[in-house]
């Protein structure tokens, strides 16, 4: 059992004309075994929480605090962060060229793991997930997302959370440009690693399609970098009905 | 402009003359093609630093290799020892041997001086239809801490259908200037790779003169590593159409070195192809690297095809790249022709992509810098020399980690 404590998270980004406050107190618990979905209009600032529990050096951490199991994510680099058990899926994933995605597989799960996996069933593992996510075998001597369509980046992220197996995994928009089979491909990868019960989900997304398949425990609106509202699964359904109106102007 | 041959040397340069510069009446003061080519030191005065080919150039720490005195520069800075394949030939020969000078002439001050400077050369040869069964190692070790200059002469000739690996390692502690006349006759197939690994402290100057006969195919690497200034001037032209050359180039610079390469490619027949790829990566304070690709298009080198690219992979504060891609086109028919450069920062979001998967940092440094270099790597197509040059890179990297290291 791990469990993912958000407290009153303040973040910031450095612009020309000064830090400028995304995140405004953002509190969010997430335990193994539960999906949270995040909802919100653009430039909400969802990526920014994604990133700032990843670690990422864009963003200033002004406040607050985030502890896996206790330990202070926020001290952590962002290696770190990974070996804890924290896992982000980007929105859009970064290429690597030269790197082939075998290799960096390999070297993320040896870095993970504190050793180097067992070769023969780590190359059949790496198969049989890229098969289950209809990735062509082609894919593993290429270079870590250079050139890939955009669907393919996402695959590739799934991938990496079925093969690396982290406690608190981060999606970001992993649905946005994703074909109707495709999205069921990708669903059924996320729920393959759910389905184990030891993994708590922060899915980050536009649209209630994902939802269906891959059911949320709670659902949070996210607005002007915090949260606005939590509730159910029906939750989704009224905001994709009525938008995010009623949470942008005071009623 | 015009370039006359002048020489006060009893040597027979009548190929030079065919081979070699050409002359040309209606082209740019600018141009690539009016650059002089000469025997005679009289035609290059010691440079100011002023000149378009010298303006990145430390002058300063190249002196010696000028040879501003005209005394001549001294014999016996460097060791050359060969190793080769049965088939493959190696002479040593004087000065007049009619077969050296006839790649081309000297294009600047130091490649006049080299010129001017060598006693004895090593002439390297593959006989005609002949298929090296290995690789032949030329080894060029600098003997000299103290800086004097020194100068030596390289050709290598790959006779008609043949095919040959030649790598030329230089080692040691050397202020030298050099030449290495490479020429490929009709359909040769001729590897050439020459390795700069000095010690701290050398400064090289080398002038590389490629000939490429009809459906000849050359591969020239460039491999940079070590020594205070090294400066390389790989200079390629046809005899006959068809021809291919391939130049490859990597480089690694740390504080306070500087490595410069410039490049000539003049496709002065028709339907010859080129394609020159250049990469390098720098680290410290004062690292500091030159790319120059000159590519001229002759107006009757129709069906050209060519391509050049440099990119520069800068992995600290304090290091600089420059890259000047230059592309001069007489006739509008050829295959393709174009130029890419660039030059950026360590991208900090590989970095971050890779980390957040748990990588150590030091080990996401190393997969980005080895992937800048991969591709490049894999074209090299001489097993030997590509795991050096992972090695090499892995040996720069230890030390750029030990000083991240230490600032933790
Ligand atoms: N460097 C920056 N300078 C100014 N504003 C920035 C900078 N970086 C991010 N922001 C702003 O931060 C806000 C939050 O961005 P974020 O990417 O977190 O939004 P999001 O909720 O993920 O949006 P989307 O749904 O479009 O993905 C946006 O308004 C964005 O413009
Ligand atoms: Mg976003």
């Amino acid at each position: 059992m791990s469990t993912l404590e958000i407290r009153d998270l303040h973040v910031s980004v450095e612009t020309k004309e000064g830090a400028k406050p995304i995140l405004r107190g953002v509190d969010l618990t997430i335990a193994s075994g539960q999906t949270h979905a995040i909802m919100g209009p653009n430039g909400s600032g969802k990526s920014t929480l994604a990133y700032s529990l990843a670690g990422h050096p864009k963003y200033q951490i002004t406040g607050g605090e985030v502890r896996l199991d206790g330990q202070d994510v926020l001290a952590m680099s962002v290696d770190e962060r990974a070996r804890a058990g924290m896992f982000l899926a980007m929105q859009y994933p970064v290429e690597v060229p030269g790197v082939s995605v075998s290799n960096f597989l390999r070297t993320a799960k040896t870095a993970l793991d504190g050793e180097a996996p067992a070769l023969r069933h780590w190359v059949k593992d790496v198969k049989t997930a890229m098969e289950r996510l209809r990735m062509d075998p082609a894919f593993a001597d290429r270079s870590v997302n250079e050139g890939f369509s955009g669907g393919e980046k996402k695959r590739h992220e799934i991938l990496q959370m079925e093969l690396l197996k982290p406690k608190i995994a981060i999606l970001d928009e992993t649905d946005s440009g994703l074909d109707v089979d495709a999205l069921r491909i990708v669903s059924e990868g996320i729920n393959r690693v759910r389905e184990g019960g030891e993994v708590g989900v922060m899915l980050i997304t536009h649209y209630t399609r994902i939802l269906r398949y891959v059911q949320p425990d709670f659902v949070h609106v996210f607005v002007d970098g915090r949260i606005a509202e939590e509730g159910g699964p029906e939750l989704a359904e009224q905001l994709e009905a009525e938008g995010y109106d009623r949470f942008l102007a005071p009623a | 402009m015009t370039t006359e041959l002048s020489t006060s040397l009893p040597t027979d340069h009548s190929r030079a003359v065919a081979d070699g510069a050409h002359s040309h009446g209606l082209v740019p003061e600018a141009s690539r093609a009016a650059r002089l080519t000469s025997f005679d030191p009289a035609d290059f005065p010691v440079p100011t630093g002023r000149e378009e080919e010298w303006r990145f150039s430390p002058m300063d720490r190249l002196a010696p290799l000028f040879d501003a005195a005209g005394e001549g520069l001294r014999e016996g800075g460097v060791q050359v020892t060969v190793v080769n394949p049965p088939e493959v030939g190696v002479e040593i020969v004087g000065r007049d041997d009619p077969r050296l000078g006839s790649v081309g002439r000297p294009g600047d001050r130091t490649a006049v001086t080299a010129w001017h400077g060598f006693t004895d050369a090593t002439i390297v040869t593959v006989p005609p239809q002949t298929v090296a069964s290995s690789a032949t190692s030329v080894r060029v070790e600098g003997l000299d801490r103290t800086g004097e200059p020194t100068a030596a002469h390289l050709m290598v000739h790959a006779g008609e259908l043949s095919e040959a690996v030649v790598v030329i390692d230089h080692v040691g502690a050397a202020t030298l200037t050099e030449t290495v006349e490479i020429q490929a006759d009709d359909g040769a197939h001729l590897t050439v790779v020459s390795i700069q690994d000095w010690e701290p402290g050398s400064v090289h100057a080398a002038a590389h003169r490629l000939s490429v006969g009809r459906d000849a195919t050359v591969k020239h690497v460039v491999v940079t590593l070590g020594g205070d200034v090294v400066r390389i001037t790989p200079d390629a032209g046809f005899t006959g159409e068809g021809g291919d050359v391939q130049a490859l180039g990597l480089y690694f610079a740390d504080a306070d070195q500087h490595q410069e390469h410039r490049l000539f490619i003049d496709h002065n027949q028709p339907s010859c192809r080129s394609r020159v790829t250049y990469k390098g990566a720098l680290q410290g304070d004062g690292a500091r690297t030159v790319w120059v690709g000159d590519v001229l298009i002759q107006a009757h080198a129709e069906g050209t095809d060519t391509y050049e690219l440099n990119r520069n992979l800068v992995l600290t504060d304090g290091a600089r790249a420059d890259s000047v891609p230059n592309l001069e086109i007489e006739t509008g028919e050829i295959e393709g022709a174009g130029h890419a450069s660039a030059t950026g920062r360590f991208d900090d979001e590989q970095l971050f992509y890779l980390m957040s998967r748990g990588v150590h940092e030091i080990d996401a440094r190393r997969l980005v810098v080895r992937g800048f270099f991969a591709e490049l790597i894999g074209q090299v197509g001489v097993p030997e020399v590509e795991e050096r040059l992972l090695a090499a890179i892995e040996d720069e990297l230890a030390a750029s980690m030990a000083a991240l290291e230490g600032e933790r």
